[in-house]
């Protein structure tokens, strides 16, 4: 009967060894995307993004699809600005847009997912999660409004 | 479509990586202060990250490990039929932490055979941030979150339909 390959020290070694190899193949992107994570933080702060909004529905869902799809950090972080932004008058479906695009597009992490992934799926993958984000929010507001 | 090579991956991640830290040079030179403040979200960014890295370095030790092309064929392949979508749906949900090490795990199943629209289902679920529901009832209300967690569910699956077709042409 063939050995089961967690006693196998070899098939351990040659798994550790193409892990260990593949890691610090990535390793170079993911300090490029935390450094580039870190600078966006910094020169998009919440307040500047609140200051996006308050034209018309359509526009505000498109401006919070944008915003969400550029900002980075933790989605907690969207949530108190969601919170915010519907406090200082921005339409639900506007939020909603900046929520969902904020989880689901990627453009900080597009050269991650490129070279990981292939850039076809991830550049074609994020325009349909961008396109998305507005059609959900959409759904849901008219939802919520037909649900009373 | 077909993944780079092994090598070819490392330094397109090299140059990026280069291209970000020469920015950092010239925001430095421009107001040193902002650069700090950005690199120190940087530090913070990465300790939080460094679990999530740890424990998708042992998932992908494992799945270098345990399973085979054949099993990811059969589970998250060409033909592994709704139960793929299923798998792809729940992992999305469950996968914890920041999206980017995860890309080097599905690149690794991509590799074993497993549906590019998988794929991209899994990502989409990843918008289901289970643990963090209670505040999002919190801060939009009950109704609301359950519609949204339902559109994100169904947008799962039209994307990785979406992709399935897009890949094919």
């Amino acid at each position: 009967m063939q050995e089961p390959p967690w006693r196998n020290g070899e098939a351990l070694k040659a798994s550790l060894h193409k892990t260990t190899s593949m890691f610090l193949g990535i390793l170079p992107v993911i300090t490029g995307v935390i450094l580039l994570t870190g600078l966006l933080i910094e020169l998009l702060p919440a307040d500047a993004i609140a200051e996006w909004f308050g034209h018309n529905n359509f526009l505000d869902a498109l401006t919070g699809a944008v915003a969400g799809s550029i900002s980075a950090g933790h989605p907690v972080s969207s949530y108190l600005l969601g919170g915010e932004l519907l406090a200082k008058g921005v339409s639900l479906v506007a939020v909603t847009a900046f929520l969902v695009s904020w989880v689901t597009v990627g453009s900080i992490q597009l050269p991650a997912e490129g070279v990981m992934l292939g850039w076809r799926f991830a550049l074609l993958r994020n325009l349909l999660c961008f396109l998305s984000s507005i059609l959900v929010a959409v759904l849901t507001v008219a939802t919520l409004g037909l649900a009373g | 479509m077909e993944r780079k090579g092994a090598k070819e991956k490392g330094f397109a991640g090299l140059f990026f990586m280069l291209g970000v830290m020469a920015l950092y040079v010239v925001v430095f030179f421009l107001n040193e202060q902002l650069g700090r403040d950005a690199l120190d979200h940087a530090g913070n960014l990465l300790s939080r990250l460094a679990p999530v890295l740890a424990l998708v370095f042992v998932l992908i030790f494992l799945t270098n490990l345990l399973i085979r092309p054949a099993w990811v064929r059969t589970h998250v392949g060409q033909h592994s039929g709704l139960k793929g979508w299923a798998v792809a749906l729940v992992g999305g949900m469950l996968s914890v932490g920041p999206v980017y090490p995860w890309y080097a795990l599905l690149g690794e199943l991509k590799d074993k055979g497993m549906r590019p629209a998988l794929v991209a289902v899994f990502l989409y679920s990843r918008a289901i941030k289970l643990p963090l529901l209670p505040l999002m009832i919190h801060y939009f209300g009950l109704a609301y979150t359950l519609l949204l967690i339902a559109y994100l569910l169904l947008f799962s699956l039209l994307n990785g339909m979406a992709m399935k077709r897009l890949e094919s042409t």
